[in-house]
């Protein structure tokens, strides 16, 4: 009997896997050249950490894998890590807070119920924080790092939606109810309908806040004479924008688009490709404090690899390796092998991808085949050339070359 | 094809027979106090009905096991409050039942929903509805909180060892006359006529459907099974007070004969429904009483120091946390079971070493193992790899899950003649059980004062 894979999860084949790690290795080598250093938090955190007001909201938490652990007699639940930022807030308020500044990364694992069968329970996040007092400056340096890394990954057409979760939080102040509070901040579709019944004036300007977008300074003016108590917020946005414009960024003003997340305090930034989220972040300078530092201001972004990978072709991957090596040893006697091994270390060395023959195999997709016994013959398969008789040096000097 | 339909054993027994019989549905032997699991309908040959615990009906009935059931709307809420799902559909309130499921705190504690929200302490809830409770305290925003699940007495322990109890009444009346106020409401208990939304699809249930949805019952108010006063709490214990829990239901008997051997006289105890704190003629020790299947996971908490339970619910909780602080301290020798695994006797099996046999031959490709005893059960099934299978939580009148509900089951019998009437067979024993007094390895009261209780309980050996 074959037993399936868990429902909502999904197996990374040698081909997803190898986007997998491009993306991976593009990630991390973009962090680290602008300073950032990797951490990795556990997979299980305590529950208490997530249920802190302003972290994530009831309907999240309603999803997340909760559980009793071992020892957790107590009744106090531990969690899947639902979430990548809150868990590096800990972090650094229990490990690293000593330092004025800490850029952290991470690549890392999340867990959520999902029951529509689109999205998979565990996604995978590529996750960059900026904790420290960096201001505006910080905001723009982590959407340009963003952007740097789908740009290495080729992945063409990023939009950067903008918003400012200052700007929604003053609209809807007014809201009154916090049942349709919660559920405007979750970005639930009907909730400014729900609102029309409420307070049909303040519906009136959401969907207009909400429903429209617009670039740059002139929109934002626009925006500020009808929300006039709200300048503080639109002053950041000014300044992003204009910083962005400075650095020849693709960005729109969506200001609906900064909905759905519940620690942000600042800029909110969210990454589209043909109207796949690739990602997004923002400014959340209330969240360490909320779980047990001091008030620290800090800001982050995530980009999501499932959707990346989603956008991408194995062919997009380019093969650093020099090539690939069948070797096929005459006979199991151990002299022979100890040759074998011996070879295909040193072509190692030099860059080969080197199999031994371990059970009939295919020769298609090798470039090198080598077989033989006390000496070795090659086949070298572009060229359709054939070396016989040789040594292992003559061996080594002739793939040297060919590389 | 038979329908299926889920029936209430307990406290909505005697009205849902009452109006089975005003319908005319006929059946031989469900009425107020009867025990049969499977109740025949003169009126509806084609119908099977089968009497379940509450709980279990809406978890049936979403499994798509019962096409119908019938149950308070509070189990409903709590299996969909955490498990949200349409297959359950909620098809008419039936009228009686009615009563709220309420958030509660001790009148002692003057506590409201917003100092515990505003709070940065711990909010320990403890409720039979540990769904609802999860969610609530989610919505509420609750910091921090622990959900303490008990299987009854949830209004005994604030203000203790609980800030909240979530608990289901009649009215706030009677909450208050418990020494419980009430903070919040969030469900009602009125027995609900409920289907599975798959049948309702496919199946013509409108046989069975139509005069119950004919029926119109005024509301009635039932009495719910008794709960326990708090008319007093500990107050400020003394340094090193022993906090003893001392338990209900079956093992009352046995424990008030050890209690009267052993010389300790006892206030609140000893006759008829226990009070929720009696007092105990043993110098620096308080009680009180809740259900011995809640006291392994109460020690373990600091909450008592002491407990008279069954070896079996130790094991049950020391699986589930092996490095729980809780030990046993004293064999006391009576209320000896044996828990054992069981099958239907049409199951050609007949031990444990069949059992395996028959699943490798793929006979039985996944097994359903019933059981009050989640943790005993998992670890049976874990360790005897019967793989692969599924625990099914039982809140009583286990039994009757065998053969259609479940393949096997782990249960506890005295003498098996019980299960004998109910067509079932032994094919393994898994331990013998008899009442211990448990203790927390960490507990606050000096060694010495423990040593003391226990040798004095010792007395009624």
């Amino acid at each position: 009997m074959k037993i399936p894979r868990c429902k909502g999860t999904r197996d990374l084949l040698p081909a997803d896997m190898a986007l997998f790690r491009h993306i991976e290795r593009i990630f991390m080598d973009s962090c680290i050249k602008w300073g950032y250093k990797e951490v990795r938090t556990p997979t299980l955190e305590y529950l208490h950490l997530f249920t802190s007001a302003g972290t994530l909201t009831p309907e999240m938490l309603g999803r997340v894998y909760s559980f009793l652990d071992w020892d957790g007699w107590s009744g106090e639940r531990v969690v899947l890590r639902p979430d990548g930022t809150i868990p590096i807030a800990r972090l650094y308020g229990e490990c690293l807070s000593e330092g004025s500044l800490a850029k952290l990364c991470y690549i890392e694992n999340l867990f959520a119920f999902e029951g529509t069968g689109q999205e998979s329970r565990e996604r995978w996040e590529c996750g960059a924080e900026l904790i420290g007092d960096t201001g505006i400056n910080g905001d723009v340096e982590l959407i340009m790092l963003a952007l740097e890394v789908l740009k290495k990954l080729c992945v063409s057409g990023v939009e950067v939606r903008l918003s400012h979760a200052g700007l929604i939080r003053g609209l809807l102040d007014e809201v009154g109810s916090s049942e349709l509070l919660q559920k405007l901040i979750d970005g639930k579709k009907d909730a400014v309908n729900e609102l029309k019944g409420v307070n049909k004036e303040l519906a009136k300007k959401l969907s207009l806040i909400f429903g429209v977008t617009g670039k740059g300074k002139g929109y934002l003016d626009n925006l500020r004479a009808i929300f006039p108590n709200l300048s503080a917020a639109f002053d950041d946005l000014v300044k992003v924008t204009e910083l962005l414009d400075g650095a020849g960024c693709n960005y729109k003003l969506h200001l609906a688009s900064g909905l759905g997340f519940e620690y942000y305090t600042g800029t909110v930034f969210q990454l589209y490709c043909r109207e796949a989220k690739l990602g997004g972040g923002g400014r959340y300078d209330e969240l360490i404090p909320l779980v047990g530092d001091g008030p620290t201001p800090a800001s982050g972004f995530a980009l999501y690899v499932g959707h990346i990978m989603d956008l991408m072709e194995p062919a997009e991957i380019v093969d650093i390796s020099a090539g690939k090596i069948l070797i096929k040893p005459a006979s199991d006697d151990v002299d022979v092998l100890k040759r074998f091994y011996e070879l295909s270390t040193r072509l190692r060395d030099i860059g080969y991808v080197v199999e031994i023959e371990l059970c009939s195999q295919d020769e298609a997709g090798y470039d090198w085949i080598i077989s033989g016994g006390k000496e070795f013959d090659v086949i070298e398969k572009s060229g359709d050339k054939e070396y016989e008789g040789l040594s292992v040096d003559e061996v080594l000097q002739r793939l040297e070359a060919a590389r | 094809m038979k329908l299926k339909l889920a029936l209430p054993k307990g406290w909505l027994q005697g009205s849902t027979s009452e109006l089975l019989d005003r319908i005319g549905f006929g059946l031989d032997d469900y009425h107020e106090k009867s025990r049969s699991y499977r109740p025949l309908s003169e009126k509806y040959p084609d119908l099977f009905t089968k009497v379940f615990h509450e709980k279990d009906i809406a978890i049936q009935v979403a499994l798509g096991n019962y096409d119908l059931g019938i149950c308070g709307l509070d189990w409903v809420d709590e299996l969909l409050s955490k498990y949200p799902s349409d297959a359950v559909l909620k098809i008419k309130n039936l009228g009686y039942g009615s009563g709220n499921v309420y958030v509660a705190a001790s009148k002692f504690s003057n506590i409201t929903i917003d100092d515990l929200k505003a709070g940065s302490d711990i909010v320990r809830i403890t409720t039979e509805y540990p769904n609802l409770a999860e969610a609530y305290a989610l919505k509420q925003r609750f910091r921090r909180f622990m959900v303490l699940p008990v299987l009854g007495a949830a209004e005994v322990y604030p203000p203790e060892n609980a800030e909240l109890a979530i608990i289901a009444e009649t009215s706030k009346d009677e909450l208050y006359a418990r020494g419980l106020v009430p903070l919040d409401a969030i469900g009602i208990t009125n027995a609900f006529l409920i289907a599975n939304r798959d049948s309702m699809e496919k199946l013509d249930l409108s046989g069975v459907l139509g005069p119950l949805l004919k029926e119109n019952i005024a509301e009635i108010k039932l009495a719910r099974p008794s709960k326990k006063a708090a008319a007093t709490t500990w107050g400020l214990l003394a340094k090193g007070t022993v906090r003893l829990a001392l338990p209900d239901g079956h093992q009352q008997k046995h424990t008030i004969r050890l209690l009267e051997r052993a010389g300790i006289e006892m206030n609140g105890y000893l006759q008829g429904e226990p009070d929720c704190r009696p007092e105990i003629g043993i110098d620096g020790t308080v009680v009180k009483v809740i259900r011995p299947q809640d006291m392994p996971l109460q020690v373990a908490n600091a909450n008592f120091d002491l407990a008279i339970t069954g070896r079996d619910w130790l094991l049950d909780h020391l699986y589930k946390f092996p490095s729980s602080p809780v030990e046993e301290l004293l064999d006391l020798g009576y209320g000896k079971v044996r828990i054992l695994l069981v099958v239907h006797n049409d199951v050609p099996v007949n031990s444990l070493v069949d059992l395996k046999e028959t699943m490798k031959s793929g006979k039985l490709a996944k097994i359903r193992v019933a059981s009050e005893y989640i943790n005993i059960a998992d670890k049976y099934a874990r360790d005897n790899h019967l793989a692969p299978y599924r625990i099914v939580p039982t809140w009583g009148a286990s039994e009757s899950f065998l053969p259609e509900d479940a393949d096997l089951l782990i249960e506890n019998a005295e003498t098996g003649a019980t299960l004998a009437k109910n067509n079932l067979k032994i094919i393994d024993t898994l331990m013998e059980s008899t009442a211990c007094v448990i203790g927390n390895k960490n507990t606050a009261a000096g060694k010495d004062k423990i040593a003391q209780v226990l040798d004095i309980l010792k007395r009624g050996f």
